[in-house]
């Protein structure tokens, strides 16, 4: 990113800011000399980086009140960030703002087996919420990949999702509730312990901002019940049509398993090498299909899903026997990112949805951009509900490799759109999609939600500068583009 | 120019005219839920001339439908491909629209099993109180661009913007469902509805009312039966228990059915939203308990202030849903940090205070 400030007006305000942490926070919690900083210059988006100014990493939530009045005070921008595995670069610092790690609130307050609740602070791992839970046959249902370092934070702020997202839902299913402070530091509480709060639903909105409209500090979230039993499905396909059309047919048959995952031959082909599964790399596609409750629930619904997979073509099916097997078909999904690795020194993560019936045109129509740009692309699904995550394959030290990326990926997103899908599924808009985010809604329509931001942090010191593009931006992205592919009324004029 | 571009322009054209001329409107469809939250005052506002199902493609388990579209029209459609809308909305009378459930955003007995109904709205297309005609969200399942304004609209009772299309993520009807009952108090039903949830037994609807627990099991044909084991106590036949159901969704039992005498005596319908693991609250008198315990109905001549504060205390709130007199307000105070979110929010989607002023809190 460039920084336009110049070096000794960035250094006198560096100065300004840490001198006014200094009266909040002990010295080893402010961190500015460059050396110390470096680690927070990106999420896991990184190829955007950016200095933070300064970064804050507070021990009480009486401290965060007290930075964020501070900053407020002193209009510095504030981004909150948790373990930095972001994909779009939601946490990407402000060059003169301060990055708020929350990463001490690594607390699990209260698990309550007869609610079916947990209450936590920001920063504890995704997966230790289930772990605290499982005791007691419960569970924390949403399972990004990244489980295992991100944390409940993380998550809200960016309505993650997960291999399980078909059946039990985001995030924003399964929070209940989410305290924190605004801009200028004043305690606040969206939802309850109760199914709703009064006055307007503003969970749906904190949950999914991208931490531009609260800092979040602690999270109720709902627990399950863990499911007796689960088991998987894995059935291959000649072509990625008859894959795509075997998905459809498993929803149209009232069937809604708890993952529906799909895998090109070239992913397959990668993840087979990484983890040795035993999947079929004859096939064009493979699907994924778990079942998962009782014993005769996952009996009942594993039979009718055959029936339909072989109805649409599976050439190969086969069903885990045990938990061992089970994992063993889910590891190579699971380590999709990693065997990518292995394949080119970088990649780059792209994640629209589409609707399902589009899946197999939207396969081709990137298999012809890798023509146009150059660059291969390997591909997995969350093919239940037509979240796509296509993985570009790039050198970033090739200035040129890295702009066709771009441009490639770009051109899938607003493929996305035109087939009536949206260009983030999962991992939020951040900085990687602010173009996008100008060719998926009309300037009204941007503008609004600039306003829901104001309505929040009127000074708009929140996470400035992600989600929502300027005006100016997308005047500078300037193409024409017929606003998602066509206006809901064509006939009416535009204001 | 088709009708529903003609409709929208006409909704367009009275939107302007009320803005400039600062007129108060009350948006209607239907009109069947005029009873609820704070008494509608203004111009009306038809939309149903916005009416019509737009999309609907069972494999994609998506609906899009303009807001005038009759419920029951709705729900037959998607009846006739075996699925439904899971949060089974009510009918409080026959003509209720999509544009109403939305911004009404009461879910019926199935909310505790499969969520409120904002998890299933998936867009919205809105005019604002600028006359600007906005998308929010979309039509697929997962979508995380930019902030999620349609699944606010749901529940907002029309103060941020005129519904003009919804869509909806729609499920497939149960394979099979059963409904028993059994005869045990208050607090032991309570007790037992949340041992039940937490032992994952598929109960997908539940009623509590004078020493009288009803559970309705729902789910693949196996489950089903093993669960009516585990709960044992009598079935009820069918037919009756769709009526049980539908009863007490749309307010039809008589428990939720105040007469006008009772009414003008000061009897007052509560619903209180808490965790459903609050203790009975006894000075209140006798609840019809729904939701697994989180909804709890009372019939009384308390001060809301008193009703309020012990809704609160157990970390719920109260809704005043039928009363002559709504002046404490229908809805339960909030704190002065959401009041501000919320003024700043209706003054940005509606600067002129002209849509369903009032409706929602007083200042709104």
């Amino acid at each position: 990113m460039d920084d336009p400030t110049l070096p000794r007006e960035r250094a006198a305000r560096q100065l300004q800011v840490v001198s006014a942490l200094a009266k909040i926070l002990p010295d080893d919690c402010i961190l500015y000399r460059i050396e110390d900083t470096h680690a927070y210059e990106c999420d896991a988006l990184t190829a955007y980086r950016q200095l933070p100014l300064v970064v804050a990493v507070p021990e009480t939530e009486a401290q965060v009140a007290a930075v964020l009045r501070a900053c407020h005070a002193l209009n510095v921008p504030v981004v909150a960030r948790g373990a930095g595995t972001g994909l779009s670069g939601g946490a990407l610092p402000h060059s003169m703002g301060v990055s708020l790690s929350l990463a001490k609130f690594n607390t699990i307050i209260k698990v309550d087996p007869a609610a079916r609740t947990a209450a936590v602070q920001c920063g504890v791992r995704n997966v230790a919420i289930s772990e605290a839970a499982a005791p007691h046959g419960l569970y924390y249902a949403p399972d990004p990949s990244s489980q295992i370092a991100c944390t409940i934070g993380g998550n809200v702020a960016e309505n993650s999702g997960g291999v399980h997202c078909l059946k039990y839902g985001l995030t924003l299913h399964n929070v209940l509730r989410v305290r924190g402070f605004t801009a200028d530091g004043e305690a606040i509480d969206f939802g309850s312990e109760a199914p709703d709060a009064a006055g307007l639903d503003l969970l749906p909105l904190v949950v999914g901002s991208e931490g531009m409209l609260a800092v979040i500090m602690e999270v109720t979230v709902r627990l399950l019940p863990r499911p007796a039993l689960a088991r998987c499905i894995m059935a291959s396909f000649a072509t990625v049509e008859c894959a795509g059309g075997a998905v459809a047919a498993v929803i149209a048959a009232g069937i809604i398993p708890a993952g529906l995952e799909l895998m090109d031959k070239r992913m397959t082909a990668a993840a087979e090498d990484f983890v040795h599964a035993g999947y079929d790399l004859d096939a064009a596609a493979i699907l994924l299909c778990e079942c998962d409750g009782t014993a005769d629930d996952v009996e009942e619904e594993i039979q009718r899903a055959i029936e339909v997979l072989k109805a649409n073509g599976a050439t190969r099916i086969e069903i885990s026997r045990d938990e061992k097997q089970r994992l063993t078909f889910w590891s190579g999904r699971k380590n999709a990112f990693p065997a990518s690795g292995r394949m080119s020194p970088d990649y780059m993560c792209m994640d629209s949805t589409i609707p399902r019936k589009r899946l197999a045109e939207m396969l081709r129509a990137i298999e012809a951009m890798e023509v146009k740009y150059g660059l291969r692309c390997v591909n997995v699904f969350h093919a239940g509900d037509g979240n796509l995550h296509p993985l570009i394959l790039f050198d970033a030290n090739d200035a040129d490799e890295f702009h066709r990326c771009e441009l490639f990926g770009a051109a899938i997103l607003e493929a996305s759109i035109d087939v009536g899908g949206t260009v983030t599924g999962e991992h939020g808009v951040g900085v990687e999609k602010l173009n996008s985010m100008c060719v998926q809604f009309s300037a009204a329509e941007r503008a609004q939600m600039m306003a829901v931001k104001s309505a929040f942090d009127p000074a708009g010191l929140l996470n400035p500068g992600k989600v929502i593009p300027t005006l100016q931006r997308c005047a500078e992205y300037g193409k024409m583009h017929v606003h998602r592919g066509a206006l809901p009324f064509p006939d009416l004029p535009r204001f | 120019m088709d009708a529903r571009t003609s409709a929208l322009q006409r909704l367009t054209q009275r939107v302007l005219e009320a803005r400039d001329g600062k007129t108060a409107l009350n948006i209607r469809g239907g009109n069947t839920k005029h009873f609820y939250g704070n008494p509608p005052r203004g111009e009306m506002l038809d939309v149903r001339g916005l009416s019509g199902i737009i999309s609907y493609e069972p494999t994609e388990l998506v609906i899009t439908v303009l807001a005038g579209t009759p419920l029951a029209e709705v729900q037959e459609v998607l009846a006739a491909r075996g699925q439904c809308l899971p949060f089974e909305p009510p009918h409080f009378g026959p003509s209720g629209t999509l544009g109403g459930m939305v911004a009404a955003g009461i879910a019926g007995p199935a909310r505790a099993s499969v969520g409120p109904l904002r998890d299933y709205v998936l867009g919205v297309t809105m005019l604002n109180g600028m006359g600007e005609l906005l998308t929010f969200g979309g039509q697929v399942m997962k979508n995380v661009a930019g902030y999620d304004v349609s699944r606010v609209i749901a529940g907002s009772m029309g103060i941020l913007g005129v519904i003009c299309e919804v869509s909806l993520k729609v499920m497939p009807t149960l394979p099979a469902c059963n409904t028993r009952y059994l005869d045990i108090d208050e607090a032991a039903a309570l007790r037992q509805l949340n041992r039940w949830a937490g032992e994952g037994l598929a109960v997908t609807a539940s009623s509590w009312h004078q020493g009288r627990l009803h559970v309705r099991l729902g789910g693949a044909i196996a489950a089903v039966g093993r669960c009516q084991r585990q709960v044992g106590g009598r079935e009820i036949a069918p037919q009756d228990a769709a009526g049980w159901w539908s009863d007490i969704r749309d307010h039809r039992h008589e428990f939720f059915a105040l007469t006008d005498s009772e009414l003008q005596r000061g009897q007052c319908l509560w619903r209180l939203s808490v965790p459903d693991t609050a203790q009975p609250i006894a000075f209140l008198g006798e609840p019809f308990i729904e939701w697994g315990g989180a909804q709890r109905w009372y019939r009384s001549t308390a001060p809301a202030a008193q009703i309020r504060s012990a809704a609160s205390a157990v970390g719920g709130h109260a809704t005043l849903v039928r009363a002559a007199d709504k002046s404490p307000g229908a809805f339960a105070a909030l704190t002065q940090p959401l009041m501000q979110i919320h003024r700043r929010l209706k003054q940005s989607f509606d600067p002129a205070g002209i849509l369903n002023p009032g409706r929602l809190y007083a200042e709104l």
